[in-house]
């Protein structure tokens, strides 16, 4: 039998309440994520990609139940947890962490280094204080700071520093898994790579797993090994990274790596730029969503919405191009 | 080329209880008409004290700005009273920023808004105003502009209100337009639209753009020269072709190799990112030689003891580096 992924993920749905109260209905629902469904292996960094509002971060915090799903269900090595009570949750978050991207507003400013890095650890373990410290200290070292800092507030540190204390503390339980919440976007370009690199080694060293959200396609697919796009709370494309900028499927995949200014000026091409906002998730265009901003549309695509198929191996796409297969992966180049 | 702007030995201070912060220390360049100059630095480098001290904008008490020259089209902006500089304003130097929400009046219609410099600065009527206004909300590419004067801020989406804040900025024809990070919070999509209209739009007027970024793709797809600032000085000024094919400063250096990139993943897992190591010194610390010393691969006794000047390389390319004076000095391998 083969082994059951780390992560299994089915037809997640998250709507939100839009308006109502105690007595009055909601006026509508808010389908920040409708129906993803995604595995992520042990050793595999998983990229989540996509731009604001399109639910991405809303997937990530489902990951960790930190708010509960609509709909759908989530195991974690086969073990189904999508209902388990807040106290067997704890267990499991020792085994899934998260790392959060504004490293000002995700560390307690009233907390020193020692007690927020060991906090986890407090949550879901008994054991000593001189441990705890004992544990604290070494993590420290190993994300680039001192063992001095443990007795220093947040408020004392630059951004990159605070970003390696919020990863230091979502190792200190040693989870297998880190959902990690755009962790260098806040972050200046030299000291994003700091950070890259840091993420990068320490997933050998503690055998980690990412799921990586960002909007930042550079950033994700340098390092990640399979990507999936979101647009209004679905998957349109998930392939591996080296497929996935090379010959993209989807339409919308294909703008997005347009889009990006490329930091080359002898590459000066006309900015690709698409029509149109994201449509509001409370009243998602029919068929498929992207319909109304795709430079292909035709009378399909504004009637029923496109599954997830498998166009190519292991590089699935939503789209009814090409029966169903989405753009025929041509390179990016025109 | 003809001048346009002409900074001389710009400082900007501020009077901080940890002391003396020197925001800018120092800063000269000019500026050509017609030409896009890109400031480009990571946060804190000093960019956009700069580009408000140029229009006079920083409050003082804290700050307090010294310059031997802010010469635009040969009047000194330094001896300009706050009547004087609020006619340079808006008519001949606009600027658009940063944060879209927060630099709308979120009490004030859109159409007010766009028709009220023309009112201030072109005594025209109610009237003709609001019809400019609407005019060149078309211009920007609002759907339906007409119909959306009357709306507020809240109820366009951030594209949208980055285009209002373009479309405030130019109904007056400058001649500078100084664009302090003006799609850093967009997504990559709508910063594609909103690059290309301030292409069209610069074409179309013959004016100069001040683009301040930290973003190197934005610089290299839109600049034609780059200034690199760290710690409040430019280190490095250049055409933008070489500064990103021949950069001379080990800061630039490093910036440019610490951006992932799209497409460069070689057989699989993509390799470490370069990072430049440790981060700014603080601005209220005095340092007597080279502010880049402490992270810099290539540093020798010279740099820590002497401020280097900014060299001259040749063809307007210069360096702040005492590289230029003991190239053997320049590590092979780093």
């Amino acid at each position: 039998m083969p082994e059951a992924p780390l992560l299994a993920v089915h037809n997640l749905v998250k709507h939100f309440p839009l308006g109502g109260g105690l007595l009055s209905r909601p006026r509508g629902w808010v389908r920040a994520v409708d129906g993803v469904s995604f595995n992520v292996k042990r050793g595999e960094n998983f990229g989540l990609v996509g731009e604001s509002g399109c639910g991405k971060t809303t997937l990530g915090q489902l990951i960790l139940r930190l708010m509960d799903p609509t709909g759908g269900s989530l195991e974690f090595k086969g073990q189904d947890y999508t209902n388990l009570s807040r106290a067997d949750m704890r267990f499991m978050r020792q085994r899934i962490q998260i790392i959060f991207q504004d490293p000002y507003a995700s560390l307690d400013p009233r907390m020193k280094v020692d007690s927020i890095i060991t906090e986890p650890l407090r949550a879901t373990q008994r054991i000593s204080k001189a441990k705890r410290r004992e544990a604290a200290t070494e993590l420290l070292e190993r994300v680039g700071l001192q063992a001095v800092d443990l007795e220093k507030y947040p408020h004392e540190f630059s951004g990159g520093q605070r970003q390696r204390i919020g990863i230091a503390r979502a190792l200190c339980v040693r989870p297998e898994l880190i959902v990690a919440d755009e962790p260098v976007s806040a972050l200046d370009v030299s000291i994003q790579a700091q950070v890259i690199n840091l993420m990068q080694d320490l997933k050998e060293d503690f055998d980690l797993s990412y799921v990586f959200i960002s909007h930042d396609l550079s950033v994700v697919e340098h390092i990640c090994d399979r990507i999936a796009v979101m647009y209004l709370g679905t998957i349109f494309e998930l392939a591996p990274a080296e497929s996935f900028s090379v010959a993209p499927r989807h339409p919308y995949t294909k703008a997005l790596l347009m889009a990006v200014p490329q930091p080359d000026p002898h590459a000066r091409a006309k900015l690709f730029s698409m029509e149109g906002d994201v449509p509001s998730p409370i009243d998602p265009p029919p068929g498929c969503t992207f319909h109304p901003r795709c430079q292909y549309t035709f009378d399909q695509c504004k009637a029923e919405c496109p599954p997830l198929v498998e166009a190519a191996p292991n590089h699935y796409v939503s789209c009814w191009l090409n029966q169903g297969r989405g753009l025929k992966g041509d390179p990016l180049c025109e | 080329m003809e001048k346009l702007l002409e900074i001389d030995n710009l400082s900007v201070q501020f009077h901080t209880p940890e002391g003396v912060a020197r925001a800018v220390d120092g800063v000269s360049f000019d500026l050509a008409r017609g030409e896009t100059l890109g400031l480009v630095g990571e946060s804190g480098c000093g960019k956009s004290v700069t580009a408000l001290s140029i229009l006079g904008l920083i409050p003082s008490p804290p700050g307090q700005t010294n310059a031997d020259g802010i010469v635009f089209e040969g009047r000194n902006l330094i001896n300009l009273d706050s009547e004087g500089l609020r006619q340079v304003r808006g008519r001949e130097i606009s600027m658009i920023f940063q944060e879209p929400m927060t630099s709308l009046n979120p009490v004030l219609p859109i159409g007010r808004q766009v028709a009220e410099p023309l009112m201030v600065h072109k005594g025209i009527t109610k009237k003709e105003a609001y019809e400019e206004a609407a005019v060149w909300l078309e211009n920007v590419k609002i759907p339906a502009a007409r119909e959306r004067l009357n709306d507020y801020p809240h109820q366009l989406s951030g594209g949208m209100r980055q285009r209002v804040m373009i479309a405030m900025a130019m109904v007056c024809r400058p001649k500078l337009l100084i664009a302090d990070e003006p799609t850093t919070a967009l997504d990559v999509t709508i910063q594609a639209q909103i690059l290309s209209l301030m292409v069209g739009l610069k074409e179309g007027l013959g004016m100069s753009v001040l683009l301040i970024t930290h973003d190197l793709g934005v610089v290299a797809q839109m600049a034609s020269r780059v200034i690199v600032m760290y710690a409040g000085e430019v280190v490095e000024e250049a055409k933008v072709m070489d500064i990103f094919d021949s950069a001379f400063h080990p800061y630039t250096q490093g910036l440019l190799k610490s951006i992932p990139r799209l497409v460069d993943r070689v057989g699989g897992r993509a390799g470490r990112l370069n990072e430049i190591a440790g981060t700014v010194p603080p601005l209220t610390q005095i340092i007597s030689g080279c502010k880049f010393a402490d992270r810099c691969p290539h540093t020798f006794t010279l740099c820590r003891e002497k401020h280097p000047g900014l060299f001259a390389l040749g063809d307007g390319h210069n360096a702040r580096c005492w590289l230029k004076d003991y190239p053997e000095r320049r590590k092979t391998h780093a």
